[in-house]
């Protein structure tokens, strides 16, 4: 892992000021400011329902802000992975291109690239199953590899391992290291504590749609700084 | 009762020994529809999609219209298109009542809303699910117009056969544009209804099996692609 400094002074991948989201007549989300530069990966955390999910949506330009502003630079590469993985009814192969045809690459370039993609992340041998007959852990790292294939930025994962068992978690945990190693910035949604540790950068608590507590992993699980946070660690944090 | 086996026996014979008559008109049966069909595809698909997809006024009335549009009765279309084309209808310069082509275009007509139809209804499920998925990978609403088309295609095909299946066996649309018209617009309905009325009842047998055996067919071809995509998601 790399050390854990985040430059104050580089620009951010993403950016939010005076985010507010309501829905059914309830603030479901308030971010004054955020701000997600380049460095370790963003732990998302927090109670079911703390916005966790709608404030990654927000940061991709999935949703659009009722009111603030989302800033993220067209030149920053972005890509999500989400719970459930949505693959194309085509094969494992097909899956590949098309997300690399999409992000803008000619015809020659994907025909070069996508058999080193295939053989890269083991899926040389399945290139042509149709990637919906795919065990429910493969499919998600197929959906991981097609989002990691356009070498974005800024990869969001919304709770990527929720229904994998132990070791297509690790599947996913392992490309994650890689991607954070080669300088993709990972914000990741987890319900698994002991997940935002082994990717061990920061923690971003979430409580009923603020942040509580922005800290450094180790930091975190040793000693949090918010009462939510410490709540949170010792499972009473409700909302 | 003695004629009535005689009927059944010549029907066989008749198609057994490939009697040209009768392929004449089965082959003609064939030739409207299949054209009308595949008129109906190109305009119902993208139709049905850009519904299924699209955020405009009007939407939710387009939708109940071409609904509506999928129960329309065949003669109501013949008689529709019969004045289009007739002499003095806006059509009419182009001399095409009473050829194939004014059946083409009348069975084209009364198929294009049940392509439409299945075909919005079908991308509209597939849109909801690809939908976050989509615009993640950075295409638009229109741009996932043709994705969504071939992610949706088993229901496509069985969209087209539907549409087959209505064509090939209405009477009223061809009979009323088309004329029945011996070695000309005579399709294996029309037929049918004359032979009948005459006291023909060999050439109507014989052509009403091969209607059955059609619409089987098509049956047949709808579920086996319905099979295909669930077993693809068990495996």
């Amino acid at each position: 892992m790399r050390d854990l400094a985040w430059d104050a002074e580089a620009p951010p991948l993403v950016a939010c000021h005076d985010l507010r989201f309501s829905a059914g007549g309830a603030v479901r989300l308030e971010v004054p400011r955020l701000h997600l530069r380049a460095g370790a990966p963003t732990a998302v955390l927090g109670p079911n329902g703390a916005g966790k999910s709608l404030l990654l949506r927000l940061l991709h330009g999935l949703i659009a802000p009722q009111e603030g502003r989302v800033i993220a630079a067209p030149e920053v590469r972005q890509a999500m992975v989400f719970q459930r993985p949505v693959l194309l009814r085509r094969s494992v192969a097909a899956n590949l291109d098309y997300a690399l045809r999409a992000a803008g690459e000619g015809r020659r370039a994907r025909r070069a690239r996508l058999p080193d993609l295939l053989s890269q992340f083991g899926f040389a041998a399945s290139a042509r199953q149709p990637a919906r007959t795919l065990s429910g852990g493969e499919q998600q790292r197929l959906a991981l590899v097609r989002a990691l294939a356009t070498a974005p930025d800024v990869l969001f994962l919304d709770e990527p391992t929720a229904s994998l068992d132990p070791a297509a978690t690790h599947a996913i945990e392992t490309l994650l290291a890689q991607a954070d190693a080669q300088g993709t910035k990972i914000v990741i949604v987890t319900h698994d504590p002991g997940q935002a540790r082994r990717l061990g950068g920061e923690v971003l608590l979430l409580n009923r749609g603020r942040i509580a507590e922005r800290t450094p992993a180790t930091q975190f699980f040793a000693a949090p700084r918010s009462p939510e946070g410490r709540a949170y660690l010792s499972g009473a944090l409700l909302l | 009762m003695q004629g009535f086996a005689e009927s059944f026996a010549s029907a066989a014979m008749l198609i057994l020994t490939g009697d040209p008559a009768l392929w004449e008109i089965v082959a003609l049966s064939l030739r409207v529809s299949l054209t009308a069909v595949a008129i109906a595809a190109l305009i119902g698909f993208p139709l049905g999609a850009a519904l299924a997809v699209g955020r405009f006024p009007g939407r939710g009335a387009a939708i109940v219209c071409v609904n509506a549009l999928m129960g329309l009765p065949p003669v109501v279309v013949g008689l529709a298109v019969y004045l289009m084309l007739s002499a003095s209808g806006p059509l009419g310069v182009l001399q095409l009542l009473y050829t194939p082509a004014a059946m083409i275009a009348a069975q084209a007509v009364l198929v294009t809303p049940i392509v439409a139809a299945l075909t919005r209804s079908a991308v509209e499920g597939l849109a909801a699910e690809y939908d976050e998925q989509l615009r993640s990978l950075g295409i638009g609403r229109l741009g996932a117009i043709p994705t969504l088309l071939w992610e949706a295609r088993p229901a496509l095909a069985t969209a087209a056969l539907a549409g087959f299946g209505r064509a090939i066996a209405e009477v009223g649309a061809v009979l009323i544009v088309g004329g029945n018209i011996n070695h000309a617009t005579r399709v294996m309905t029309t037929t049918i209804a004359l032979e009948t009325s005459k006291g023909n009842l060999h050439l109507a047998l014989a052509l009403g099996a091969l209607l059955i055996l059609l619409a089987l067919a098509v049956n047949a071809a709808v579920a086996a692609l319905g099979a295909r995509p669930r077993e693809a998601l068990h495996a």
